[in-house]
């Protein structure tokens, strides 16, 4: 077989599955879900045939270790425990460096993982797990067996689950077993044993086994009965619960029935899946890219006809046009997303790398993730992965204390770390926040005096927040001591060079003692949006919808004053208002009423005067050019049906 | 080497600029002024559906300015920072430079604007300054 041909496809779907081990390891570890076990499994084995087809034994290998190991968990024989988790994590670390190193052309065989195969190999060694309790999840559901207690309850017997355990000098096991078993018809009928029937009379397990049982005695009746078989050392008899026990539910039996319910985690699994599950095709960037200009030409053709349309003013061909303009109206939200994808595949890796850098530097964190549905584009995307990285290894590493830190300094022992992204106008904004010890801005003044980042002029001159900012400057470190982490030697200002070469601006706001927020506004490069037209004197300017909150009419003598500024009662709320005219010193009269476009950003408001709302329109932004790229408040520009130039409003910079 | 210039007047004035990075000469239409750019910064056009950044190469020059004529044309020149348009009075010819001799700028007029003046240009009925429109967009992007 040629492999070459899968190889992309292989790449791409063992990210898929490291990522969702990754997810469900994080799960495992906080919650001890089954469901994360069945999910780690099933992503192990998927990992392991494809890698096995594909002839990279190492991983396959690596997989099959952690298969096996997890297949005793899964089976309820051995119980998870730290040290498992950590080999997992360690492993998939290992997998993700032999992918890339398959990815880069090698054959994956470039880790030694000699020490986490042996690590699971000493867990599926080790003893069985002694299992005094047994409430949960010693017989999955399937179908049959779940109708079979369906029906016994219906006709008022009760599904019970024994474990029963032999003494250790117990010379017949598979007698003693039969004996067991002989009682128990008596009383009732068995379901399923586990193991099962045939290996138990066939001594094929160790010293205990579990029933699965219906009968309308009490489990009291059942334990006593069985008890009296001799060398049974102990029998444990609970009422087995199954999410049959509600009829209606019987149908869905492939769902872990005996787990204790952890309702929230198991109703929002099954979606998960569903998406990465997705069917997908692999399309050329490049295509996609020929598709969008093509159509902004297309838009901006339809803008032209729509005018013509209106000039001529014949029905039909204006009902042709309106339709045409809804075609495009969906086809163009359908092009839009070509490109986009949510930053979830970006944001995915960070749980677990928080996790280790944490423990790497005996530090604890807390990281809360929202906004990971966020969309941007595709390029952007692959882009921003390293600059976060390094971002949140640095609040980690200089931002949050160690906990007896924090505990001296009355916080929780347990940092907190934020990440979050939003739309907000045509920008998305990441933010990395922490509540650590915050910036030493008086540390940083004289570091960068000592390292001629800065004049002792300039020093005198900075207000505190640019001194902060000094940390992106070339060639600058904060640490007192340099760590592994920090110690790589690249420095803030690849981090700030690599956001802005993405047409991205990052910023930080910082309290001594209370924390350090980074904020990263990137271009959504949409190039086409939809936005407000608005005119102020002879000038048509446009305002991106997406930053718009609604519009609304003012009168003059609403005008409020507040802290020299103007400001109008907007539901409630007190918003500043920004006149366009001023804003971009256009010559006009002012009216004693006139439109106000009020816009957002994150959770403030703006309000815009204007003097006439032009309507809603589909417009295609273009780039101003280099030349004058870091005009205050305009982010492109756009031609109008007419062929005019219309500048379109960077609403972000109003506030 | 063979050389040509296109070769254009502001006022009494005449410079030539090197026809390599001229893509195209324009009549005068509609402009969209950018708020709070350069005073020289006349706006952009949309030239073919590229939206293209036009100076007033008057006032960028240090001379007055006029109101467009039936003569004034926008040179757009292709420049390191991309496309740009530049208003001239008047677009005159192309000249070769088999028809021209090459001087330097004399020492005692070098001042500010010279600093963008590669030579002057001398032939029988002409002279003309040579622009090197590259220094005159850089220098401005810095300031």
């Amino acid at each position: 077989m040629d492999v070459n041909e899968y190889l992309g496809l292989f790449l791409d779907e063992s990210q898929e599955h490291i990522q969702s081990v990754n997810t469900q390891l994080l799960k495992l570890e906080q919650t001890g879900s089954q469901d994360a076990i069945q999910e780690i499994f099933r992503s192990a084995h998927t990992l392991k045939g494809m890698s096995a087809t594909m002839g990279y034994e190492s991983v396959a290998n690596l997989t099959h270790e952690m298969e096996s190991a997890l297949d005793l968990v899964r089976a309820g024989k051995k119980e998870s425990n730290q040290l498992l988790l950590d080999t997992m994590f360690s492993a998939m670390e290992q997998i993700e460096e032999m992918i890339a190193n398959i990815e880069t052309g090698g054959r994956g065989a470039n880790v030694d993982v000699a020490a986490t195969v042996s690590a699971f190999q000493s867990f599926i060694g080790s003893t069985p797990k002694a299992a005094p309790t047994v409430e949960a999840n010693v017989f999955t559901a399937d179908l049959y067996t779940d109708s079979v207690i369906t029906q016994a309850k219906e006709t008022g017997f009760e599904a019970f689950q024994l474990h029963v355990k032999l003494s250790d000098a117990v010379v017949l096991k598979a007698a003693r077993a039969y004996m067991v078993f002989d009682r128990l018809q008596e009383l009732g009928e068995v379901v399923r044993t586990l193991p099962e029937t045939e290996a138990i009379e066939q001594e094929q397990f160790e010293l205990s086994f579990d029933v699965l049982f219906v009968s309308q005695e009490t489990a009291d009746v059942i334990e006593h009965a069985v008890s009296q078989v001799s060398e049974v050392e102990h029998v444990h008899v609970t009422v087995y619960t199954s999410a049959s026990s509600a009829p209606e539910v019987a149908v869905s039996a492939e769902t872990v029935a005996v787990a204790e319910p952890k309702p929230k985690i198991e109703t929002e699994e099954p979606k998960e899946q569903a998406v990465a599950q997705a069917k997908t095709i692999r399309v050329n960037l490049e295509r996609i890219d020929r598709l969008m200009n093509l159509f902004e030409e297309f838009i901006i053709d339809r803008g032209r006809l729509e005018r013509l349309a209106d000039e001529v003013g014949q029905p039909e061909l204006n009902e042709t046009v309106e339709k045409i303009k809804r075609g495009t109206n969906e086809l163009q939200s359908l092009v839009l997303t070509l490109r986009m994808m949510p930053i979830e595949q970006v944001f995915n890796r960070f749980p677990r790398m928080v996790r280790s850098v944490a423990k790497d530097i005996h530090k604890k964190v807390q990281l809360d993730i929202t906004g990971a549905e966020t969309e941007l584009d595709r390029t952007v995307i692959d882009e921003i992965g390293d600059p976060l990285v390094h971002l949140i290894r640095n609040a980690i590493d200089h931002g949050i204390e160690l906990p007896e830190v924090r505990v001296a300094a009355g916080k929780p022992e347990q940092g907190s770390l934020a990440l979050r992204a939003y739309h907000g106008g045509n920008r998305v904004f990441i933010e990395i926040e922490d509540d650590g010890a915050g910036i030493h801005v008086d540390k940083v003044r004289s570091k960068a005096l000592e390292r001629g980042v800065i004049t002792p002029e300039e020093a005198t001159a900075m207000t505190d927040n640019e001194v902060a900012m000094l940390i992106f400057a070339p060639g600058f470190s904060t640490a007192d001591v340099v760590t592994d982490l920090s110690g790589r030697g690249v420095g803030l200002d690849v981090v700030k060079n690599k956001i802005e070469s993405l047409g991205g601006v990052v910023t930080l706001e910082t309290v001594v003692g209370q924390g350090t927020k980074f904020q990263v506004s990137l271009p959504l490069t949409l190039s086409i949006i939809s936005a407000m037209l608005v005119q102020a004197g002879e000038e048509t300017y446009a305002i991106p919808l997406s930053s718009i909150l609604e519009t609304t009419l003012l009168d003059e003598a609403d005008i409020l004053t507040a802290h020299r500024e103007r400001v109008f009662d907007f539901r409630g709320q007190l918003v500043p208002l920004v006149y366009l005219k001023e804003m971009f010193a256009i010559e006009t009269e002012t009216k004693t009423q006139f439109p106000v476009v009020v816009v957002r950003k994150g959770n403030k408001l703006v309000g815009v005067v204007v003097n006439d709302l032009i309507g809603q329109q589909e417009i295609v932004m273009k780039p101003l050019g280099t030349y004058l790229e870091g005009i205050p408040a305009i982010s492109g520009a756009t031609i109008l049906g007419d062929g005019r130039v219309a500048l379109i409003v960077d609403s972000n910079d109003l506030f | 080497m063979e050389q040509k210039w296109v070769v254009f007047s502001l006022g009494t004035n005449t410079y030539g600029i090197d026809v390599q990075s001229v893509r195209s000469i324009e009549r005068v239409q509609p402009v969209t002024r950018v708020p709070n750019a350069p005073a020289h910064v006349k706006g952009v056009i949309n030239l073919r559906g590229v939206v293209t950044p036009v100076i007033d190469l008057r006032l960028r020059l240090g001379y007055e300015a006029v109101e467009p004529t039936d003569e004034t044309r926008i040179l757009i020149a292709s420049l390191n920072q991309g496309d740009a348009g530049f208003i001239v009075d008047r677009a005159n010819e192309v000249v070769e430079s088999e028809d021209v001799r090459l001087e330097p700028i004399p020492e005692s007029s070098r001042d500010m604007l010279s600093a963008h003046l590669t030579a002057i240009a001398k032939g029988e009925d002409k002279l003309f300054s040579l622009l090197d429109a590259n220094a005159l967009f850089d220098e401005q992007h810095a300031e």
